[in-house]
């Protein structure tokens, strides 16, 4: 039986690299990928242009001016002197962000009343406006502290805040390793999901079905070249990933890689399943497609899964990208140990199982 | 060469409309596809967090800790579980089952009387920076207003001398679905236009229909034409779908004009066909095709459109980058046009770059397609 299926492994491999054009597009891409987009991939913003139209002579507004124009995070961009100059800097977004301090605010506040600051925000894309408003509420309240501290004034309940697994609360700590289970997705899904509709447009599925193979035999020697490069490929992702993007690795590698490894079982078999259900390699394309693009963006990668409205969040556990990213960040960020994670490991064996078994019957049954 | 003929025109376009009629899975992208997509993230993808599970640890109950504790259960941002012990609230977020902890501690209420002040330690799991940095944001706002009411209460002046009145324009809620519909019709549109045409030419060749085509009089331009028209119109079809789902379904409101709408989307969807005839006539083999029309389009449009991460955030070589990208260009135009209007300052730019791509790619499919066998 297994040389068999070393043979049909041969045949697969060989199909898969010995075209120059398929070997590249199989290897370098991910890897290029994975440079560009973790580079990519942050919600943090670090160059926020701003305008400031500060009305008031005061020191007071000069402080707080120099307090977001001192800020790593922002950067001035212009200096309006009317109100009629807002709007134009914010339509044609050279300014994401306007301050604008009204003439009473140092005497307000010299007075002892509260000064009132008004911020005006590019709403158009609501996660960087409320990101943004984050920063500007961290200056203002620091502005707030030192200003009751030189008057005298009483602080009453200060906030301490402290980030667990991640203390600069670095979003590309927790995309990277999000990378690279998609990385890993889009490859597997690709290799296996148009290999078995190829034969089938060529014809030489068809021979293989009547060669003395077992439907098992078939789907393990198609499988096996998709896990031989998905975990090739992984390993060199999580090596990058670790060395030059200086994600921490704090748990277990073998819990990493047990977790990878069911991912991959969990991936193909849907890949098989979509290649046994197509019947050219179109249709393939355009499963492999289906299953890829909505498990990418349902999978808690970039938006949480627990903003979804609860049906949604009951349909992504079918999805195994799920579960993968939740291992990968537990045993890179968090070095979550191996019991703890076991919740996520068997859902990703049982689509797995599923699927090949799906696959395995529509071998036989769908001939034509 | 002779110039285009109507006639023959006509035959290609037929034929190939013949084809998508008659494989459903063409006319499965073209309408079921943007259908089921939008459905999927319209409903799926959402930055706005609410009932956030917070772990609020009060050391000594007393008058004081229980009015900053009624903040966090009377808020539609947190679902508090109220915990007396540290170390319990501790393993729940290493557990995942808390997003934060608030820990009061013993003497709070005995320190807030003291000039320095009493520490409320906020603990976030930092794993997801962005969500651990809405929920600090929530934190502080519910701190805040506890700091109000109790200033108001005991009579004395207010506790902030700053306030910060903040106005979001364009998205007054801040409701994260109004950009992020935009940005998926515009992501939808890519996958679609490339999906459609990347496997058209490379399976003639695979299938030996070109060398059947080359015998004919047809001209290449022709024969791209021929390609492009239907799947243009398709396109179009899907976009309007699209564009009514999001809507009425999404009520995200169009405060530009339909039409500048409709011009730009043509435009885009020039472009994005002509990548994907690109692609099918330089692969001229399926499997390839297919890969590089998934690998060159939906993550990059999906990560570097600026359709969910800020450009401007970006180092510098990858802003470069993205420039390369005609995704990037539609992702601004949808989102200015949805929400803000027809700000020309934004669009006559963007309209300028899709041009640009769409006549660099179907130029350069033009000028690799020659009517030879290798």
């Amino acid at each position: 039986m297994w040389r068999r299926i070393n043979a049909l492994m041969i045949k697969e491999f060989l199909a898969l690299l010995k075209d120059k054009r398929s070997r590249v597009v199989v290897i370098v891409p991910p890897l290029v990928q994975l440079l560009i987009f973790g580079y990519a991939a942050t919600f943090d913003l670090n160059r926020i242009p701003f305008a400031v139209y500060n009305e008031d002579p005061g020191l007071a507004s000069r402080e707080l001016v120099a307090r977001f124009a001192g800020a790593p995070n922002f950067h001035q961009v212009a200096t309006p002197s009317s109100d009629a100059e807002i709007a134009p800097l914010v339509d044609s977004q050279r300014a994401l962000m306007v301050l604008h301090i009204g003439p009473e605010f140092s005497r307000d506040l010299a007075a002892g009343r509260p000064g009132a600051v008004q911020v005006i925000v590019d709403g158009r894309n609501s996660n960087t406006a409320a990101i943004l408003l984050g920063y500007v509420t961290t200056i203002a309240d620091g502005f707030n502290a030192d200003w009751m501290r030189q008057t005298g004034g009483a602080v009453t309940a200060r906030l301490e805040v402290r980030a667990w697994f991640n203390p600069n609360l670095e979003s590309r700590w927790f995309l990277v390793p999000g990378i690279v289970g998609l990385l890993t997705l889009l490859v597997t899904t690709l290799v296996t999901s148009l290999s078995v509709a190829r034969e089938r447009e060529q014809g030489t599925f068809d021979q293989l079905l009547v060669t003395p193979f077992r439907p098992v035999e078939i789907l393990i020697g198609k499988a096996l070249p998709g896990f031989i490069i998905g975990f090739g490929e992984l390993t060199a992702i999580v090596i990058i990933a670790t060395l030059w993007f200086q994600v921490p690795l704090r748990g277990e590698l073998s819990t990493l890689y047990a977790g990878l490894f069911l991912f991959l079982f969990s991936s193909l078999g849907v890949g098989l399943m979509i290649s046994s259900l197509a019947v050219t390699q179109q249709q393939g394309l355009l499963g492999a497609f289906l299953f890829m693009v909505p498990s990418v963006m349902l999978s808690g990668f970039a938006t949480p899964i627990a903003n979804m409205p609860l049906w949604m969040q009951h349909v992504t556990l079918i999805n195994p990208l799920r579960y993968f990213l939740v291992i990968i960040r537990g045993v890179f960020l968090q070095g979550t140990p191996f019991h703890m994670l076991a919740s996520q490991f068997w859902p990703m064996a049982a689509i797995g199982l599923v699927n090949l078994t799906i696959a395995g019957f529509l071998f036989r049954r769908r001939l034509y | 060469m002779s110039a285009l003929s109507r006639m023959r025109l006509r035959g290609l376009v037929r034929k190939e409309f013949y084809q998508i009629l008659r494989d459903p899975s063409s006319i499965a992208i073209a309408f079921l596809l943007p259908v089921f997509l939008l459905l999927i993230f319209g409903y799926g993808i959402s930055l706005d967090a609410e009932h956030v599970p917070v772990a609020v640890v009060v050391e000594q109950p007393d008058v004081e800790t229980a009015s900053l504790a009624a903040r966090f259960s009377g808020s539609s941002y947190f679902a508090p579980v109220f915990l007396s012990d540290l170390g319990e609230a501790e393993n729940a977020l290493r557990e995942r089952r808390v997003n934060a902890i608030v820990h009061l501690q013993q003497d709070f209420s005995r320190r807030l009387r003291r000039t320095d002040g009493a520490p409320i330690q906020l603990i976030v799991n930092g794993t997801d920076a962005n969500t651990a940095r809405l929920v600090i944001g929530y934190v502080q706002g519910a701190w805040q207003t506890w700091l109000e009411q109790r200033a108001a209460e005991s009579g004395v002046t207010p506790g902030t001398p700053l306030r910060i009145d903040q106005r979001v324009w364009f998205n007054s809620e801040l409701r994260s679905r109004n950009y992020l519909v935009p940005g998926l019709i515009a992501i939808i549109m890519t996958l679609i236009g490339a999906l459609l045409t990347a496997l058209v030419m490379a399976r003639e060749w695979e299938r030996g229909t070109m060398e059947a085509l080359m015998v004919t009089p047809v001209t290449m331009g022709e024969v791209l034409l021929g390609k492009l028209v239907p799947y243009f119109l398709l396109g179009l079809g899907s976009m309007a779908l699209s564009v009514a789902m999001g809507l009425w379904l999404f009520k995200v409101p169009l405060l530009g004009s339909p039409w500048l709408l409709f011009g730009v989307s043509a435009l885009y969807l020039l472009a994005a066909l002509g990548m994907g005839l690109l692609i099918s006539t330089v692969a001229k083999n399926q499997f390839v095709a297919g890969m590089v029309a998934i690998i060159t389009t939906f993550l990059p449009a999906f990560l570097l459109s600026g359709f969910i991460f800020d450009i401007g955030s970006m180092p510098t070589v990858v802003q470069v980058i993205t420039r390369f990208l005609p995704a990037r260009y539609f992702v601004a135009s949808l989102q200015t046009l949805f929400l803000a209007g027809n700000v020309w300052s934004v669009i006559l730019p963007n309209i300028a770059a899709l041009t640009v791509f769409a006549l660099l790619f179907l130029g350069t499919s033009r000028c690799l397609m020659h009517k030879r066998l290798e």
